[in-house]
């Protein structure tokens, strides 16, 4: 606080004879908000001192001492209204590091500890072959940890592949017939209440579904990538269905009467009127869909098992995505003795699954540009 | 091409709602026809039944005959789509398709519907479509730019080249002008009277001094009050509904003591 009041006397010198503008108020400069927070994080690190210093404890301090100090401040010199602004300007700042703590935790930590196991040899080699000896061995020499999420990357990048394939036809088509010719009639109305009930199923439920039904059609331990992926297309169906109509409903309705007037039929005016003009947002949300189903775990684990072999026929075999990897070889690690191989390649894996749902959310905002309707003259 | 239209007892309906009630009307061809009336007295709902866009709305539906040259359009067995193609329709905000360009948009009609066009007869079918909305010589530099970088009044002319491109017999305009400023409404004038040449135009307009300006015959359409049906009062040869009209009515409505 000394280190304000030394600064006020410097660095406002009031222009001379200067006639006041009756409309203005009070205002306070510019370096008043910074030197508010440097007394508040000061005062917070001395009675952090005081009771135990903790990061927590002294952010804490901080926080609410420069939130009281910046409103009372602002509103002796500004006015209450300004003070108030001030008030909740500061709190939305503080909620939105609060929340960014998490995210930015999550990427340090995945970064620090997969970093370390990430090269080609991860990538491009599966677990074959790599028992608890081999970690044994590696640990006892030192070397580089042998194995690798090559097959657990393949089986990821086909399910994925083929829940996609299966959800977004269908998807889409539930979400034309709702937009386009339910009309608000019982049939649609019956599909928007099933819908809505789907997008609750718990995943688990949904992969024990998939495992049941191709259970009886072609008997028990029918585990293989395509039962997996249709469990994942069970849960990507409802977010296809609710971004597609969303996307649709925003179609002005002009558009589609223009269509019409010219003489074209409504499904020629859907397919190439409407369908192009919310191309760019059915895009970004079906990525968001995907995204969201490709950490899925449980049902993986029930319908296509668990394998440490490439294999790259989602109709036949067991079959490891990275997020069935991770499980793994966290819970069972290959060398009981020596978990250590386990665990880098554990986050390693989280590591690669992280890239790749940044790698579709981007590939989203970059397909709705591509997409989006041009602009420019 | 250009074709009339004879309209008889006809019925419009919002579902149970009565909109437009018992109109009986014959539009000429090669004459531009103004609709006037106050808000709301079904002049725009009417104009949508003449090339069944009326439908298009849930509940939409009509009772009585309209006659294209005497084939009715709400006939059992005839084809909305058919009756769309040979009655084109400019509307009252301008809607070029945003994701084409200015040539795709006037060629929509054709490439919509899936018809193959060589790319000279598409030129050509450009060329002379756009000169017929007196477009051309503004965007002749840039058809493969989005139609949506035009202005208001442009975007117009291009929805109105869009309309003629598909070689309709009749063209409806559902108030083509509101949403343009003086200049553009000029030019739209202009080219409607130009348009009167080809085709049979029947204009839905606000502007009284428009419907006077552009029009050879003028329909008044009223209403009796809120949730009553719109009807036809008066239709005459402008002139006369603007200098001598027959009815009280009319004559209030375009002395501007009304409505």
């Amino acid at each position: 606080m000394s280190v304000m009041t030394s600064n006020k006397h410097s660095a406002t010198p009031t222009p001379p004879s200067r006639k006041r503008n009756s409309l203005s108020k009070g205002k306070l400069p510019r370096w008043a908000v910074p030197a508010t927070a440097a007394g508040a994080i000061i005062i917070g690190a001395a009675l952090s001192t005081l009771t135990g210093f903790s990061v927590a404890t002294f952010a804490i301090y901080s926080a609410v001492l420069f939130v009281i100090a910046a409103t009372v401040l602002t509103s002796a010199v500004e006015g209450k209204r300004q003070g108030r602004n001030a008030m909740w300007t500061y709190l939305i700042y503080g909620s939105f590091l609060l929340a960014l703590i998490p995210l930015a935790s999550v990427l340090y930590t995945v970064l620090e500890k997969g970093l370390p196991g990430m090269s080609s040899h991860f990538l491009f080699t599966s677990m074959n072959g790599v028992t608890g000896a081999v970690d044994n061995q590696t640990v006892a020499d030192g070397t580089p940890v042998l194995g690798g999420a090559y097959h657990a990357l393949m089986g990821t990048l086909l399910i994925t592949l083929w829940a996609t394939v299966i959800s977004v036809p269908v998807g889409m088509l539930t979400a034309i017939y709702l937009v386009e010719y339910g009309k608000n009639g019982p049939l649609s109305k019956a599909i928007t209440f099933f819908v809505d009930v789907m997008t609750g199923i718990p995943s688990i439920v949904a992969g024990l579904f998939a495992a049941a039904f191709f259970g009886l059609i072609l008997g028990p331990n029918a585990r293989m990538g395509i039962v997996a992926a249709v469990a994942l297309s069970v849960l990507m169906i409802p977010t296809v269905v609710r971004s597609t109509e969303e996307m649709l409903k925003i179609v002005p309705n002009e558009l589609r009467e223009a269509a019409y007037a010219l003489g074209v039929r409504r499904w020629r005016t859907i397919l190439k009127v409407v369908i192009p003009t919310a191309i760019s947002g059915i895009a970004s949300g079906v990525t968001l869909a995907i995204a969201r189903v490709i950490g899925e775990t449980a049902p993986i684990l029930v319908t296509a098992g668990i394998a440490s072999q490439i294999n790259t026929n989602v109709f036949a075999n067991w079959m490891s995505t990275l997020p069935t990897f991770i499980y793994y070889q966290i819970l069972t690690p290959t060398s009981p003795t020596n978990i250590d191989p386990s665990v880098q390649r554990a986050w390693a894996a989280a590591l690669l699954l992280i890239l790749m749902v940044m790698a579709l959310n981007l590939g989203a905002r970059l397909i709705a540009s591509l997409f989006a309707p041009k602009k420019g003259r | 091409m250009a074709k009339r239209i004879d309209v008889n007892a006809l019925n419009v309906y919002y579902s149970k709602f009565l909109a437009v009630e018992d109109i009986s009307i014959n539009i000429e061809p090669k004459s531009v026809t103004a609709f006037i009336g106050p808000s709301g007295c079904g002049k725009s709902t009417f104009l949508r039944t003449l090339n069944r866009m009326h439908e298009v709305i849930p509940g939409g539906r009509v009772e009585g005959e309209v006659l294209l040259d005497g084939d009715d359009l709400y006939g059992p067995g005839v084809d909305p789509v058919t009756v769309r193609s040979q009655i084109g329709m400019v509307f009252q905000r301008p809607n070029p398709f945003p994701t084409m360009s200015i040539k795709d948009n006037v060629l929509a009609g054709v490439k919509l519907n899936g018809k193959k066009i060589s790319r000279s007869d598409a030129d050509s079918l450009v060329e002379k479509s756009l000169r017929g909305a007196n477009l051309w010589n503004e965007v002749k530099d840039r058809l493969d730019k989005p139609g949506s970088g035009l202005s208001g009044g442009q975007q117009q002319r291009l929805c109105i080249a869009r309309t003629i491109a598909v070689k309709p017999d009749v063209i409806l305009m559902d108030e083509p002008c509101s949403a343009l400023d003086p200049i553009s409404t000029l030019a739209i004038e202009d080219l409607i009277n130009e348009l009167k040449s080809d085709y049979t135009v029947v204009i839905v307009t606000h502007n009284m001094q428009q419907a006077a300006r552009v029009s050879d015959k003028t329909a008044f359409f009223n209403i009796a009050g809120t949730g009553k049906p719109g009807k036809l009062i008066e239709y005459n040869d402008t002139a006369a509904i603007f200098s001598n009209p027959e009815q009280k009515a009319t004559e209030d409505y375009v002395s501007g003591r009304f409505g």
